[in-house]
């Protein structure tokens, strides 16, 4: 049961460490760290069901007949791209909040907003 | 090529927005933009009235077979919504070219229209799609070209709440993609029509009611469902005014569209409404958010504010129809999509006016201005009536329908209450015209002037179309009851 789910356990841990960090962290980059690893359990997930018991590799070869599932290896290149994406706009944005706020702190920029209303 | 018209609907604002790097003259990126999503919403007028006439579009993606490749499946619900989100954006597009003038700075134009594209793209290509990964690419192409969208606003809050509505969104969007996972896990196939064959046999597995707990909880987050509603009233507010009028007439559509699909197509009613809590959690959620959503309102100072969190209510009359979960009240819901669409887009544009003229839509620089710029101010009062619901226009078709379905099912407290909130919507929209109207002018504004054409023409064309359709309901009941009895598994 432990063993054998062990890349799953792997996969909720990861997932509730990432989630956790992106709501506790009132720092802008480890909220976006945060979210990275949230995102990479998610890609560990996917591909861990690829995996065919004794399957080798999706690669057509003689002699071979069972291969793991390529299918979810797709799906997660795509995430992937989706991903860095993603990162890339949020390291974007918290560049731009340090030049309009001079800070990457949560609490500093909510109380620079509240002087603005 | 009439045969290739599901592809194109999301293809050409997809291939016209690099290409809008290649032209350098704003004005002509501008006519560019507006010709491509032009051609848009005459394609999804097209595959209306075709799926009205022979039911359900199939298209096959590069000629392969369904669950092996990806298809385009256009049915009732597609189609109304395809129309929907192609009309919008075309109508909101005209005033572009004036407002972005003075909110976004020169050098960004371009990138404006090609996020806009791109955005556009993505909202119709989740409609279109019948396969489930594929919803999660593009959703997540229009999530991140929102978040730029967002980001352009002048304000330096728009950055904080295009970062915050990025976190939010990412983390649903990642709740969506673990479901898909779980289904994809269970059944082996990603196509939403043999997702619907093969969950069935699986229904009763842990591994289903968990996807099913993260694709629609993914869905809520992007939904603006209370008390999920936290990432939108900053980002609708501070977003440049074309985004916002915009986004609140689309991008919330898009997710109520993805919570019936999943709901109803996927998984299916019987599972969704009888093995989990569903209608009631629904319901108590969609009439907390009309009422804390509406009295938040009350208490705004910032026009676009008021109307974002005017928006979470309305998305709670959406919800109420949908835990209703008959006919009538996913009629109803379908409706009020629509109507809340042609409202909240008059609305959101005619702010883009006010902002143009006076640079700021704060409440109490109003003042008089129901008589500075009457037209403009006009279609804010038509666009408040019609989001309380008055009769002759279309705010009162939607909630009419929902009262009816909510009786139908003898929930007669729950009628009330959807009529109680309204009243509050009297409330809010009442404050905007007792300053606007009653209130002299301030010092010093009696320069300003009624909005140019380009914002007029716009404006009074949704504001038209919430009357009109008030009026004469046949095209919008019409589609609506046959979506929703087509998701019943009963043919229209």
């Amino acid at each position: 049961m432990l063993m054998g789910l062990y890349n799953y356990w792997v996969v909720v841990v990861l997932m509730m460490v990432g989630f956790y960090i992106v709501i506790a962290h009132g720092n802008l980059i480890k909220k976006i760290v945060g979210l990275i690893i949230f995102q990479t359990s998610v890609f560990i997930f996917y591909i861990s069901m690829a995996k065919v018991d004794g399957g080798t590799a999706p690669i057509l070869a003689e002699g071979i007949k069972l291969y793991s599932n390529p299918l979810p290896h797709v799906l997660i290149l795509t995430a992937i791209v989706v991903g860095i994406a993603t990162t890339a706009l949020a390291l974007a944005l918290a560049v731009r909040i340090k030049e309009a706020y001079g800070s990457i702190e949560e609490e500093e920029i909510q109380k620079k907003d509240n002087q603005d209303c | 090529m009439l045969a290739h018209l599901p592809i194109l609907q999301v293809i050409v604002p997809l291939m016209a927005a690099p290409l809008c790097l290649f032209l350098t003259r704003p004005r002509l990126v501008w006519l560019f933009t507006l010709i491509a999503s032009g051609l848009a919403f005459l394609i999804s007028c097209i595959l209306l009235q075709q799926v009205m006439t022979t039911g359900t579009v199939i298209y096959e993606l590069g000629g392969w077979d369904a669950p092996w490749g990806i298809e385009y499946r256009i049915d009732q619900l597609s189609a109304f919504l395809l129309l929907i989100i192609s009309a919008i954006s075309t109508v909101v597009l005209f005033a572009a070219h004036t407002s972005i003038r003075q909110e976004i700075p020169a050098d960004r134009h371009t990138l404006f229209y090609v996020l806009y594209l791109l955005c556009l793209a993505g909202m119709l290509g989740i409609v279109a799609t019948g396969d489930a990964f594929n919803v999660f690419v593009f959703l997540e192409i229009s999530s991140l070209s929102t978040y730029a969208l967002i980001a352009l606003g002048k304000d330096r809050r728009a950055l904080w709440a295009s970062y915050q509505y990025l976190i939010m969104g990412t983390i649903g969007a990642t709740f969506i993609l673990i479901g898909i996972g779980l289904m994809y896990q269970m059944t082996g196939t990603l196509n939403m029509d043999d997702l619907s064959r093969r969950l069935p046999e699986v229904a009763q597995t842990r591994t289903v009611f968990t996807a099913f707990a993260f694709v629609i909880v993914g869905i809520c987050l992007k939904l603006a469902m209370f008390p999920l509603h936290l990432w939108l009233p900053n980002a609708y507010a501070y977003a440049p005014s074309i985004v916002t009028a915009f986004l609140a007439a689309t991008a919330t559509k898009v997710a109520i569209y993805l919570l019936i699909r999943f709901t109803f197509s996927v998984f299916g009613l019987s599972f969704s409404f009888t093995h989990l809590p569903l209608q009631i959690l629904f319901l108590v959620l969609g009439l907390l958010g009309i009422f804390v959503a509406s009295t938040a309102a009350i208490y705004q100072t910032n026009i676009k504010h008021l109307f974002a969190y005017s928006s979470i209510a309305q998305i709670g009359y959406m919800i109420v129809g949908f835990s209703v979960s008959t006919v009538a009240g996913l009629t109803a819901t379908l409706l009020h999509l629509f109507n809340h669409a042609l409202m909240k887009g008059a609305l959101f544009l005619a702010l883009g006016a006010v902002m143009y003229r006076i640079g700021s839509v704060q409440l109490n620089h109003f003042q008089g201005l129901g008589r500075q710029m009457p037209l403009t101010m006009a279609a804010i009062v038509i666009g408040g009536l019609s989001l309380i619901g008055v009769p002759l226009t279309v705010g009162f078709v939607s909630k009419w329908y929902l009262v009816l379905a909510v009786i139908e099912n003898g929930w007669w407290p729950v009628a009330v209450l959807i009529l109680l909130g309204s009243l509050l919507a009297i409330v809010y929209v009442w404050r905007i015209v007792e300053i606007a109207y009653f209130k002299p002018a301030l010092a010093g504004t009696e320069t300003i002037k009624e909005a140019p054409l380009s914002f007029l023409i716009p404006v009074w064309i949704l504001v038209l179309a919430n009357i009109y359709f008030g009026v004469d309901t046949r095209l919008s009941v019409q589609v609506a009851q046959a979506a929703s009895q087509s998701l019943f598994g009963l043919s229209p």
